[in-house]
């Protein structure tokens, strides 16, 4: 072994070569059949891509870095389903680019938090963790509360994400917009957006102030559909 | 050209110092940031607005961390290695200095990327797609200096820190590639959709995740030791075949170990179990390393005794050893049931990036600076009093991580005598309080460590040195 060593120790571009190789294997062997097996990913009914003001949402709890805190998987285990309810399946986070497990809990889980807690509860959390959590270690984002929501465009961000395989269809990037707008404001015409967006939908003020969508609108339309798409009691009923 | 160096070849040591003093610079910078997120989760109101919220903070001290500090020193010294073992010249002199500001741009890009919430929002991979394809290029200029560096060596053989080095370059490059492919929203803005989603998403993240563990914080820091440790010992690397041996065998395990991040999720159970396994194979090439850097003291260890430079190589290794025990300790399915989501993760973690890659650092940058600037070290007894106050400061980070994190999991899972859940989550983040304080303190410990080794190397550099006259407590190396 070690005379053919030599060889490599002598041949910096072998020696580059052969590092490729070894370190290439691990990787294809694992990743490549989660993208070959169709059993990867089961089909279950419900999933839906998130609407233009979810979307909004996500963006938001992306760049917030709410996944440091906060992860969006439930283990397969017993107290975990107890606490957070059912376990996670794969194709619940199948249009999230990227996926929002998360590795840490620092906070709770999120990934079944949608209508677990009325939209006045979220916005005085957002506002001042503390005031309904006292023990809360949260850092507060008042300024959502004031802010517009960037929905203008948010037609591009659905036009990228078709581009990844999220199956956004041309009519509902071309009314994007009115879709955000009008989810969060009842009063307006929301039968196109509950025709493109036909399950799990909220429809509502989420911040309680009609006038200007807000990011925290938006990050409440999103954290209220988080785990709510699939109807787990059809299954239950099934078994 | 000073007397001592006229017998060696002219070394580009201009580009090394440069990536030297970086290295302490973000050092500090991101040790700062990281005992400012501590002290948030202690005091909340420490949150100061939308800039300098934890979300945000968090990808900043983890970035500064590994890729501004670990990464510039992985590039001073295996930029002053290579040259060494290959008794040449640095090759591309402007393409070296390009090289080291373009990755200085690279870091702010990310960094202030991050304050303004511009993220990718996968961990330890958070910067944006252009702030991606700029390290794209810096990297690859690195790769071929390194090459050509080597390409033109006067030794036969690659000395075995380069195979370390050389491996955690190429491997870097081929992670970055995977992981980031992305569409950008419009070629003038941020943001970016990943192209990978849910649960391939999540085993690519994490087969780069652990990677960029694997291969940058353990191979780049291997290479590391295998200079610098028999340097400082004045003595051969222990063992030639131990070092081929551990070197493949942690290049191919390596990279399987990905999916133990993944654990009970909704990934595939078969790829679950590969990682599992893998990661426990991992325990055997790693403790290789250790063995090789620890065992080339052998007949030598009295110098531990007077040598703290040599202590904190040693006592790096012996940290190393720890947590490449505890992690395939972890790996395990059963135990990773309790651990995973707590802190006892974070304290895994911060026991191998503090006392491992932090100490490993400190003890090449000790070497370095003197050889560099051709000058005694300033103060043996700041060298010692530094490492006696990092690793307090680490002893008290790592063992309160552990009890916040095994009590955090095991009341997760508590349950009462009628078969409900004993603890709200709220109840669980209380309890987490009095060791996210002693945590803090630890890490303060370790910053006011590295303010020690900053005044101390500034001194090296900037002391005028009567020739021939020996400074009080100085040694020369």
């Amino acid at each position: 072994m070690l005379k053919h060593h030599g060889k490599l120790e002598r041949n910096s571009f072998l020696l580059l070569v052969v590092m490729i190789v070894v370190v290439s294997i691990g990787g294809l062997v694992e990743i490549v059949p989660l993208f070959r097996v169709e059993t990867t990913i089961e089909k279950v009914e419900g999933m839906r891509p998130y609407t233009p003001l979810e979307l909004a949402g996500q963006k938001i709890y992306i760049r917030e870095g709410c996944y440091g805190c906060h992860s969006q998987q439930i283990r397969t285990l017993r107290d975990e389903v107890e606490r957070y309810g059912h376990y996670s399946l794969a194709a619940e986070s199948m249009y999230d680019h990227p996926f929002q497990w998360g590795s840490k809990r620092t906070g709770p889980d999120l990934a079944r938090v949608g209508g677990k807690y009325s939209d006045d509860w979220h916005v005085e959390h957002m506002i001042e963790p503390r005031s309904v959590v006292p023990e809360s270690i949260m850092p507060n984002y008042k300024f959502m509360a004031k802010r517009g929501a960037d929905i203008q465009n948010i037609g591009k961000d659905m036009k990228a994400l078709r581009l990844t395989g999220v199956p956004y269809t041309d009519e509902m990037i071309k009314n994007a917009y009115e879709d955000a707008m009008a989810q969060a404001n009842p009063e307006m015409d929301t039968e196109g957006l509950e025709s493109r967006y036909d399950n799990a939908l909220n429809i509502r003020v989420f911040d309680g102030e009609p006038n200007v969508t807000t990011e925290l609108d938006a990050l409440i339309a999103y954290l209220q559909v988080l785990g709510t798409m699939v109807d787990f009691s059809t299954y239950l009923e099934a078994e | 050209m000073t007397a001592n160096t006229q017998n060696y070849p002219n070394y580009n040591d201009d580009v090394v110092k440069l990536f030297t003093i970086a290295t302490i610079f973000w050092g500090i910078a991101g040790f700062t940031v990281g005992v400012l997120i501590a002290f948030q989760l202690v005091f909340p109101q420490l949150n100061l607005g939308e800039y300098l919220s934890f979300g945000r903070l968090r990808p900043l001290h983890t970035s500064a961390v590994i890729f501004a500090f670990c990464g510039n020193a992985l590039f001073a010294t295996s930029l002053y290695v290579v040259q060494r073992t290959c008794e040449t010249r640095l090759w591309g002199d402007k393409l070296s200095m390009f090289v080291f500001w373009g990755y200085q741009i690279f870091i702010l890009m990310a960094g202030l990327g991050y304050l303004a919430g511009i993220t990718q929002g996968k961990e330890y991979a958070e910067p944006e797609w252009y702030a991606d394809l700029w390290l794209t290029v810096v990297w690859v200029s690195f790769l071929l200096i390194y090459m050509m560096t080597l390409k033109n060596r006067k030794e036969k053989h690659i000395y075995v820190a380069n195979w370390f080095f050389l491996s955690f370059i190429i491997t870097v490059a081929v992670l970055h590639l995977g992981q980031n492919i992305s569409i950008p929203i419009s070629m003038v803005g941020a943001k970016s959709y990943s192209m990978w989603s849910g649960v391939q998403g999540a085993l690519i993240q994490w087969w780069y995740g652990h990677n960029a563990v694997g291969f940058l914080l353990t191979a780049g820091f291997l290479g590391i030791m295998y200079y610098f440790v028999p340097k400082q010992v004045g003595r051969p690397i222990y063992s030639y075949r131990l070092s081929i041996l551990h070197f493949w065998s942690l290049t191919f395990i390596y990279i399987w170990a990905g999916p133990h991040h993944l654990h009970y999720t909704a990934l595939p159970i078969w790829a679950q179990t590969l990682g599992m396994t893998f990661s426990i194979m991992l325990w055997m090439p790693s403790w290789g390393g250790m063995i090789n850097g620890m065992m080339t003291l052998s007949g030598a260890w009295h110098k531990l005794r007077e040598d703290p430079i040599l202590r904190f190589m040693i006592i790096a290794l012996a940290f190393y050893g720890m947590s490449t025990f505890e992690g395939p300790v972890m790996s395990i399915k059963t135990v990773n049931a309790l651990s995973h989501y707590t802190d006892w993760t974070i304290g895994h973690v911060h026991s191998a990036a503090l006392g491992w890659n932090g100490f490993i650092t400190f003890g090449a940058l000790y070497y370095l600076v003197p050889h560099l600037w051709n000058k005694p070290l300033y103060s043996i007894k700041l060298v010692n009093a530094h490492l006696w106050i990092a690793t307090i400061g680490i002893v008290l980070y790592i063992s309160a991580m552990w009890v916040a994190g095994i009590m955090q999991g095991l009341m997760w899972r508590s349950y009462d005598e009628m078969g409900f859940l004993t603890y709200s989550f709220g109840e669980t983040v209380l309890a987490m309080k009095p060791y996210y304080l002693i945590r803090a303190i630890g890490g303060l410990l370790f910053l006011s460590g590295a303010l020690i080794m900053a005044y101390n190397l500034y001194r090296t550099v900037n002391d005028k040195v009567v020739q021939g006259v020996k400074l009080k407590g100085a040694v020369s190396c």
